[in-house]
């Protein structure tokens, strides 16, 4: 496991720094030191905070609508993008419409949202199915269309119909790029979800790290994001082990 | 007793009507059942294309191919194919691949199993049934190929210069190979190659091509026993004779 | 329905993308899409007033939102806050692209400078920038500064992080051979790592403005009082869609540009990549 050891000195060295810096600025008051929060400090709110049973709320309350969102655009994306790539006068007509929309960050569409669905779940889970989309959509018809057609006249000089050759040839092969399509999503996904949740929001990680803003307390504010950069970190290395584990037959690229 | 293969005045051009490029002129070929016949040409002679279209990958500009009598129409079981890439399903062991004609056709589970072990022992690999394809060489991935093809029990092979993409010494050893297996199974084979050399030691008659449009220049048959010394006389002096005839079309190419 | 999809035999030909087209026909299909959903989104936005399906202001036509942008752009309104957001991107980007290359430069090629940096950027990654832009408006409070600050500290991870992988990724073959002719400390730096590397820190810029363009627009949210961000948050409080709408697209402009940018001058420096 020395590869978890080897991330784990430079975290400890940068907690380190933290604590130094911190502390040191308490100490000699350069700057406010209720700016600069001590890893101390950060730690006692957020016991407080998982104490009360506000952190699980608040982080099961992103989670679900990361994964609501996410779950509804993963379905569309996958069938919508293998329809595209088995349907070229679909594709070619779709292609161009989406260069056209995707320049626009999907940030900019949040308010939008917040008009069309109001301010409760709804709008969140619509504006994250939103975000994740365009991306996993474009990469796995993408994956999809990259499938060498030396496999498909194999299969079919084997005796594969059309079904047979989407079954078991389009989508085997499609298999690691849309793994990568999903993860990439999901990320992208608790990217933006703190940002939804900044505005218009009662609940959720971004809501409490606003909250930390409002009520003037960065050690709240740390504690979200943290709490956030975890989250992230840990389903990051869940889905990398459920890519390596499906892809284990991968041919080096 | 009818031929195997009969392909019938078929020609090929590439790109728009008025600004077509023609790849074959007119061929007109038989091969005979069990008959090993080998497709030689400089590049770009249309050979590859020509095996294309009989296996039913592309349509003829004109004329037909016939296979035990039937039109050709599209990509079919009665029509194994081995390509240079190989294009083993990297997802499935050595096993599954070599099952997947089988499979396709709904025979039973026991049934399957039975085929590939016989096949595997055939080209030599049962000791690697589980293992992926990325973990083979190349010389033992077109035995995979090669294997797997025949399981599925075709009426004709169709070989794209299998050996093009290995070293010469597995290239040899594979040569070496698929003329033992021939004895065994008694195919039809239809061999695309550039090699002069490799087309001698496996065919009975080889068909030298003419630069584009490819047409037929010339036939040998080759009168060799089955088993060919690459050193005896006989082999030298074929190879000499189809050499000199393939270098006028080399020639051509390079004007 | 069957021959909608692709059938065996053109899977055979061509494989799942199909034939080329010839450019003129491609060229054509491309606007024809365009214009089919410009046309579908109009028909839509009147179907929904002759049918009375909900409030239309929620979904104005291409037009409304056309008109708006263009009344907005002729009365002065749209370039104030077009350069207000500008403004904000382009020093954000600039101040970030400078750290992120000058750090990462050095923590690719001096390791002291590498183990004290990397630490601190690899703590820091996981963490959605986003997260981070309360914390900047606490220390700096609700003005240019924290937004730009923002921007800094956003677009800085992905520019740090390819310069780095770019000044580590050289051949060490190249250096050797660069060694053996003679060339040695800041020479070898400008004259075989810098252009070895300039591939990777331009994709890290490309991404970089990407990532610019794609926060902005959330600082301006939160206490702006100018900027396309603004406009598109302000529209909220008189559901002013074809101003949310207008803004959004305007936004997705200037990024497209900012990247086609970046894009031509990659490809002006990288001519020795791909000399056709």
């Amino acid at each position: 496991m020395s590869g978890a050891a080897a991330r784990a000195v430079p975290m400890l060295g940068a907690l380190a720094v933290w604590a130094v810096v911190a502390h040191g600025n308490a100490w000699l008051d350069i700057v406010n030191p209720v700016l600069l929060p001590t890893p101390l400090e950060v730690g006692r709110a957020g016991l407080e905070l998982a104490a009360s049973g506000e952190l699980i709320r608040h982080f099961l309350t992103s989670l679900g609508r990361v994964a609501q969102g996410f779950g509804l655009a993963a379905v569309a994306a996958l069938g919508l993008g293998l329809l595209v790539a088995m349907c070229v006068p679909l594709r070619l007509m779709i292609e161009p419409v989406i260069e056209f929309v995707r320049p626009i960050p999907p940030l900019a569409f949040l308010p939008m949202f917040l008009v069309w669905f109001g301010l409760g779940e709804a709008s969140k889970i619509a504006f994250i199915g939103y975000t994740t989309f365009f991306p996993m959509f474009v990469a796995i018809a993408a994956g999809v269309l990259r499938v060498d057609v030396v496999l498909l006249r194999a299969a079919a000089s084997l005796g594969a119909s059309r079904a047979d050759l989407v079954r078991r040839v389009v989508l085997p092969a499609a298999l690691p790029g849309i793994v990568v399509a999903l993860r990439v999503g999901f990320g992208l996904a608790l990217f933006v979800i703190v940002g939804a949740e900044f505005m218009g929001a009662d609940a959720g990680l971004g809501h409490l790290i606003m909250e930390g803003r409002t009520f003037f307390n960065p050690a709240q504010i740390v504690v979200g994001a943290l709490v956030l950069g975890l989250l992230g970190s840990l389903i990051n290395t869940l889905l990398l082990v459920t890519e390596r584990r499906l892809i284990r037959w991968r041919p080096e690229a | 007793m009818p031929p195997k293969i009969q392909i019938q005045r078929v020609g090929k051009s590439f790109g728009a009507a008025n600004r077509a490029t023609p790849a074959l002129g007119e061929i007109d070929l038989d091969v005979a059942e069990r008959e090993f016949v080998c497709l030689l040409g400089p590049s770009g002679c249309g050979k590859s294309t020509l095996l294309n279209i009989v296996a039913g990958f592309l349509g003829p500009t004109t004329g037909t191919v016939l296979v035990d009598g039937r039109p050709v129409h599209g990509p079919a079981p009665d029509r194994g194919v081995v390509f240079q890439e190989y294009a083993l399903f990297p997802w499935l062991t050595v096993s599954g691949n070599v099952e997947f004609g089988p499979l396709l056709q709904s025979r039973p589970a026991a049934e399957r199993r039975s085929t590939v072990e016989r096949y595997l022992n055939l080209v030599g690999l049962s000791a690697h049934a589980d293992k992926f394809p990325v973990q083979l060489s190349g010389g033992m991935k077109q035995r995979v190929a090669i294997a797997r093809a025949l399981a599925n029990n075709p009426s004709v092979i169709l070989m794209d210069e299998p050996f093009g993409a290995l070293d010469a010494q597995t290239r040899e050893v594979l040569q070496d190979e698929l003329s033992r297996i021939q004895r065994v199974e008694h195919k039809t084979i239809l061999f695309v190659t550039h090699s002069i050399r490799e087309a001698v030691y496996l065919a009975d008659r080889v068909v030298v091509m003419t630069s584009a449009p490819g047409q037929i220049k010339q036939i040998f048959p080759v009168k060799l026993p089955e088993v060919r010394d690459r050193f005896a006389p006989e082999f030298t002096q074929y190879e000499a004779d189809i050499t000199r005839v393939v270098r006028e079309e080399v020639a051509k190419v390079r004007e | 329905m069957a021959s909608f999809l692709s059938t065996v035999p053109e899977l055979m030909d061509a494989g799942l993308r199909g034939a080329r087209l010839p450019r003129g026909r491609s060229l054509a299909l491309r606007l024809g899409a365009i214009g089919a959903f410009l046309a579908l989104w109009s028909l839509l936005s009147g179907a929904v007033v002759v049918l009375k399906l909900f409030n239309p202001i929620f979904l104005p036509g291409p037009w409304l939102v056309l008109g708006n942008v263009l009344d907005m752009a002729v009365r002065g309104q749209l370039w104030v806050h077009l350069a207000a957001t500008l403004e904000r991107v382009a020093l954000g980007f600039g101040t970030g692209a400078a750290l992120g290359v000058g750090l990462g430069l050095a923590a690719g090629h001096l390791n002291p400078v590498r183990y004290v940096v990397e630490p601190l950027v690899e703590m820091l990654r996981p963490i959605p920038p986003l997260a981070v832009l309360p914390m900047f408006i606490v220390w700096v409070g609700i003005g240019e500064t924290s937004k730009i600050g923002f921007i800094t500290y956003a677009t800085f991870f992905p520019i740090f992080l390819t310069t780095v992988t770019g000044v580590r990724q050289i051949d060490p073959l190249l250096l050797r051979a660069a060694q053996s002719l003679g060339a040695r400390g800041v020479g070898l730096f400008t004259r075989v790592i810098l252009p070895a590397a300039l591939p990777d820190i331009l994709t890290g810029l490309r991404l970089g403005v990407a990532l610019a363009f794609f926060v902005i627009v959330i600082s301006e949210f939160i206490g702006a009082e100018h900027g396309l961000g603004y406009l598109i948050n302000d529209g909220r409080n008189f559901f002013l869609v074809p101003q949310m709408l207008g803004a959004a697209v305007v936004l997705g402009l200037l990024g497209y540009a900012g990247n086609a940018l970046v894009r031509l001058l990659e490809r002006r420096l990288n001519r020795w990549q791909h000399p056709a």
